[in-house]
């Protein structure tokens, strides 16, 4: 199977004045296209730096980061906009909608930004599958949490992405929302075949995925098959 | 992917989106624009309306194709020259005179015009009756100023006195060609026909007399080209000429002046809603930051969520400048009325297009310009944000493009003020104030900022530390609010001390026993029974002086024309145009010091050179120096004369002074009239020995000062409201300013009211909090501006008026109340909202 995101001996050292503080170390791993991962790791251990990095969101301070054969390291600020753009989708815990966007636009976006005509049946299409088709027009400000994370879903995959990053997309959702939404993401990645990386707490969702990388003090600790783990 | 595909369109899609629920804030940023645009166009429209009536109107300016004047008659073979020009004439000679109402007995100094011929050629001397302006010329009739007949409670048929002969009033005369509203309020003018000129006595040896004449030429007669023959001539015979070309140059140039300065005035107003703008931005993107972030994760670059915000801007900065136009041209039709007094014609005002274009093109670029190094912060605005909100926190680096912004930004202030005053240095001293005041504030707030924080009194109760810590909380707009604020307050602080320090100035050399009225055109022979006038009426002579006219020659051996060819000299050529009004003594007067030279009283008559003494600053002005040898035609003699003392005199003092004074010796024999000064105790005593004097020596004038007092009183009421009206829009931009940022510190203290509310605070309390920090900023904003006007007059008192500054601290007193005041109820009014929304709602509320 084609490898879509690796990482080789990658760290991240944040400087302080003339104190630094290594966050990752010597990080090595690598996921294969179409495959379930996630990351879990108590608060702290380094994993929501790890999910910045693979997804070309920040630098790696050393190693490298190769996301569909593109090397992340040695790119402008632009043209990793563009990688996003065109291979990424994501799930924040705290939703990040754009306020000022109706729940439609949102969806549209990274749509828009490809330069993609008549995205607006796609658009909706989606927000129908996600059971929000009625509340198309309606701001963030006028959907109840799970909605918006469901808004956040229709939009993560409304540009086709090869890999979609989810920072732990149920950590602000009740638990039966949680589960809808849950369940919902699984579909929908299972639909479009796209490999899916979630970042979380939540032992229970991780059990979900197909391997399970276990983080602590910037360092993996195990990078597993998760029904091995959960043995 | 078609990612460089991405198009304009699109962006502007999203500015659009994006814009939607903001749109009224942005409107809000962009209104502290509004009246400064309103203002420039308000005020380029005048001088466009006024370029348009000045060249429509010029023949009735002037009256004639040509008018030649100077200040004596013309005689001879000159008088052949004027005599064969064009195909009409007309002659007009005009000077200062008492005249005497008889039905009331009131008196006052007048510019009489003794006139003949059928002037003006071009309009009219507008009259009541209508047909008075051309009856009067034929019959021992008088034409008199309005001014004068409502002074007097004079009707027409009335008489009027001038000099022996009474006339009777014809006319009441309401507008003659390039008479305004503040000549006729400074020297009121009463048309008199030429024929009774000898029979009023007063054309007598040294009266100062202008002669003028009137020339009409044939339709379609090239008069400019024609005259550019004859200058020599004119000049030749010291004859001044005026053609229409001409007069059209001189008025625009005066009103361009004009014009120019109040554009500047209007120009600060915008620089303050700029910087009202630019803080604005600044807190709009802050807030911005996460949407901007989701933006940058899903795939926009940089410089496209750059243009995202500035289409945002340039859009709403041309709505603004829009609203600012239409409200621009509304104020346009108003200061006609503001400034009629100062205009000699008629102005009608038109919807000036090109006005409209400027101030819209100003406004897009001002906004654009100053909202751009906000903007420019959202190229550093890192997609992990949305991971994390600290990441963005570290201090940042000084991006060099700022600096080149803010480089662009003195340019363009540069720039405008160049376009406005043509000179390079006035502009640099201009941009360089603008940018010194701004400073001074700026570092003023933040030292009032440190100094709150340094002695922070914490044995304060919560509520007033609580408001009070609020001027430095984060994002505060503390210093943006003391510049704009303040500088409001400074400029109307300074305007209201500057009318005092003059005004308190005149007073004083009118109050006491200083000399209250001033005769002059005193003949040598009147002299002895005017003294014993003012003996017998107890009148006190402070001070009687002999004056000789004069006309200077040559200097160093050199005369106007050697100077006109050699323009490398450094002494002025203009020395030689003016009359020289001297008079002679053998020792200094108590206004008088001796600063250079050696001072001689006494001329020797024994044929050297004579003596003279120079006013220091007039010697400085012309570029004359010590032992400098300068020749005077008096009537015809030539005194050969040369500099052996400076004076330094104080113009302050009520009494003659003189640039040139001679020893004694010398003139005592010239033509000469004489100048008495007397203190008159009451206004009864005054009107008493005015009438006195104007019934027994028709031909002496006098100038009664507190006449002149009241005149000036007028003057400098109707400047200050011009210049109240113009500073009234940085007071109006600076509140528009404070609004704005309320609103925009509005979303700020939401979320902290909403906590404290939580935490239990009630609606009085933060109602308390929230009345005291605007007190606190108001208050420190006021204290500024009065502070910076206290500097500014007090300088302005000491090294330009040379007077002493006693401001007055009770209207400044209630000045600061005042600002404090609103501040408060405009913040209390703006933050209304946050009382009454329940905290769950304010929670569920984006940002």
């Amino acid at each position: 199977m084609d490898t879509i995101l690796s990482l080789q001996d990658v760290g991240k050292i944040y400087q302080s004045g003339n104190r630094s503080l290594t966050v990752l170390d010597n990080v090595n791993f690598s996921i294969d296209t179409g495959s379930t991962v996630s990351i879990v790791g108590p608060s702290g251990s380094g994993k929501t730096t790890l999910l910045g990095l693979c997804a070309g969101l920040d630098r790696a301070s050393s190693g490298i980061v190769e996301l569909h054969g593109t090397k992340l390291n040695g790119l402008s600020e632009d043209q990793l906009a563009a990688v996003r753009n065109q291979y990424i989708g994501f799930i924040f815990q705290n939703f990040q909608l754009m306020p000022t966007l109706t729940a439609l636009e949102n969806v549209m976006v990274p749509l828009e930004l490809r330069g993609e005509k008549n995205v607006k049946p796609r658009a909706l299409d989606l927000l129908d599958k996600v059971g929000l088709a009625e509340r198309s027009h309606h701001y963030p400000t006028q959907l109840s949490g799970g909605e918006q994370q469901r808004v956040s879903l229709a939009r993560a995959f409304s540009n086709r992405p090869k890999i979609l990053f989810a920072d732990e997309p149920t950590g602000n959702l009740d638990a039966e929302t949680s589960e809808k939404v849950v369940k919902l993401l699984f579909e929908l990645n299972r639909e479009a075949g796209t490999t899916l990386v979630v970042v979380t707490h939540d032992l229970d969702l991780a059990a979900k995925t197909q391997r399970i990388i276990r983080v602590k003090g910037g360092k993996i600790i195990s990078d597993a098959p998760s029904s091995v783990q959960n043995q | 992917m078609n990612q460089e595909g991405l198009n304009f369109s699109w962006l502007l899609q999203m500015a659009w989106r994006d814009s939607r629920k903001n749109r009224s804030r942005l409107l809000l940023f962009i209104s502290s624009i509004v009246l400064g645009i309103a203002a420039l166009v308000a005020i380029y429209s005048l001088g466009d309306n006024l370029r348009q009536n000045i060249d429509n109107q010029a023949a009735t300016l002037i009256g004639a194709d040509l008018a030649l004047s100077g200040n004596k008659a013309v005689e001879g073979k000159v008088k052949t020259m004027v005599d064969s020009l064009g195909t009409e004439r007309s002659e007009e000679r005009s000077f200062a005179s008492m005249v005497l109402f008889t039905k009331s007995g009131g008196n006052r100094l007048a510019q009489v015009k003794a006139l003949q011929g059928n002037y003006p050629y071009y309009g009219e001397l507008e009259t009541i009756p209508v047909q008075a302006g051309k009856d009067f010329r034929n019959k021992k009739e008088a034409l008199v100023d309005q001014t004068l007949m409502l002074q007097y409670e004079a009707k027409v048929g009335d008489s009027i006195k001038v000099g022996e002969v009474t006339f009777a009033i014809a006319g009441i005369l309401q507008k003659a060609p390039g008479q305004t509203g503040l000549t006729s309020t400074v020297a009121p003018s009463v048309y008199i026909p030429m024929q009774y000129l000898d029979e009023t006595g007063l054309m007598q040896k040294g009266s100062r007399v202008a002669y003028r004449y009137y020339i009409k030429y044939a339709p379609k007669t090239d008069v400019e080209a024609l005259t550019k023959v004859l200058e020599p001539r004119f000049e030749d015979a010291d004859l001044d000429y005026k053609t229409v070309q001409s007069q059209k140059e001189d008025t625009g140039r005066s009103f361009q002046d004009l014009t120019r300065f109040l554009a500047l005035v209007g120009f600060v107003a915008l620089l303050l809603g700029c910087i009202g703008v630019a803080s604005a931005i600044h807190i709009y993107i802050r807030e911005k930051l996460s949407s901007i972030a989701i933006l940058r994760c899903l795939g926009v670059k940089a410089y496209q969520a750059v243009l995202i915000y500035l289409i945002q801007i340039v859009g709403i900065g041309i709505l603004g400048s829009i609203l600012g136009a239409i409200l621009g041209t509304a104020i346009q039709q108003f200061l006609p009325i503001v400034i009629k007094d100062f205009l000699p014609f008629e102005l009608t005002t038109d919807i000036s297009w090109l006005s409209i274009g400027q101030g819209l093109a100003i406004g897009t670029l001002i906004s654009i310009l100053f909202s751009l190094p906000p903007l420019l912060s959202i190229r550093k605005v890192s997609p992990l944000n949305v991971l994390r909100a600290t990441s963005n926190d570290s201090k940042p680096e000084r991006d060099p493009v700022t600096w080149l912004l803010y480089g662009l930004i003195i340019l363009f202030i540069f720039g405008f003020s160049f376009l406005q005053m043509r000179t390079w240095v006035e502009a640099l001293v201009f941009t360089a104030g603008i940018l010194a005041s701004f400073i001074v504030l700026y570092l003023t707030a933040l030292l009032l900022m440190w100094l709150t924080r340094r002695f922070f009194p914490t044995s304060w109760s919560y509520l007033w530390r609580q408001g009070l810590a609020n001027l430095f909380r984060p994002n505060n707009q503390t210093a943006i609010l003391i510049v704009s604020i303040g500088l409001g307050t400074s400029l109307i602080c300074t305007l209201f001390f500057t009318q005092t320090i003059l005004l308190t100035r005149v007073n004083l050399s009118t109050s006491g026993n200083q000399p209250n009225i001033v005769l002059f055109d005193i003949q040598p022979g009147q002299k002895e029974e005017v003294l014993a006038l003012a003996k017998s009426q107890n009148v006190p002579v402070n001070q009687s002086v002999s004056i000789v006219n004069m006309r200077l020659e040559e200097v160093n051996g050199k005369t106007a024309a050697d100077f006109k060819q050699d323009t490398t000299d450094k002494q002025s050529g203009r020395i030689f145009g003016r009359e020289y009004r001297v008079t002679f003594q053998d020792s200094l007067t108590k206004s008088e010091k001796l600063v250079e030279g050696k001072w001689e009283g006494v001329y020797k008559n024994n044929g050297s050179l004579i003596p003279i003494s120079m006013e220091q600053g007039f010697a400085k002005r012309s570029g004359l120096a010590l032992g400098d040898t300068m020749t005077f035609n008096v009537q015809g003699t030539m005194m050969q004369t040369y500099v052996s003392s400076m004076r330094e005199v104080n113009w302050g003092e009520v009494q003659t002074n003189f640039l040139v004074v001679f020893p004694t010796g010398v003139l005592e024999e010239a033509p000469q009239f004489h100048v008495m000064l007397t203190h008159v105790p009451n206004p009864a005593a005054s009107a008493k020995f005015q009438q006195a004097i104007v019934q027994q020596f028709p031909n002496i004038s006098i100038i009664d000062l507190a006449l002149v007092l009241k005149v000036l009183d007028d003057i400098f009421n109707k400047i200050g409201f011009v210049i109240r009206f113009m500073a009234g829009f940085s007071i109006l931009t600076g509140l528009i300013v404070l609004i704005a940022s309320v609103m925009i510190s509005k979303y700020q203290r939401l979320q902290e009211s909403v906590l404290l509310r939580t935490l239990g605070a009630s609606r009085k309390q933060i109602f308390t909090i929230t009345a005291l920090e605007y007190f606190f900023l108001g208050a420190l904003a006021a204290f500024t501006g009065i502070l910076l006007a206290f500097a500014g007059s007090w300088a302005l008192a000491k090294f330009s008026f040379e007077a002493e500054f006693k401001p007055d601290f009770l209207p400044v007193a209630a000045l600061f109340f005042f600002v404090s005041i609103l501040t408060v109820i405009i913040g209390l009014i703006n933050s209304r909202g946050i009382l009454s929304q329940p905290p769950l709602e304010v929670l569920r509320q984006d940002t």
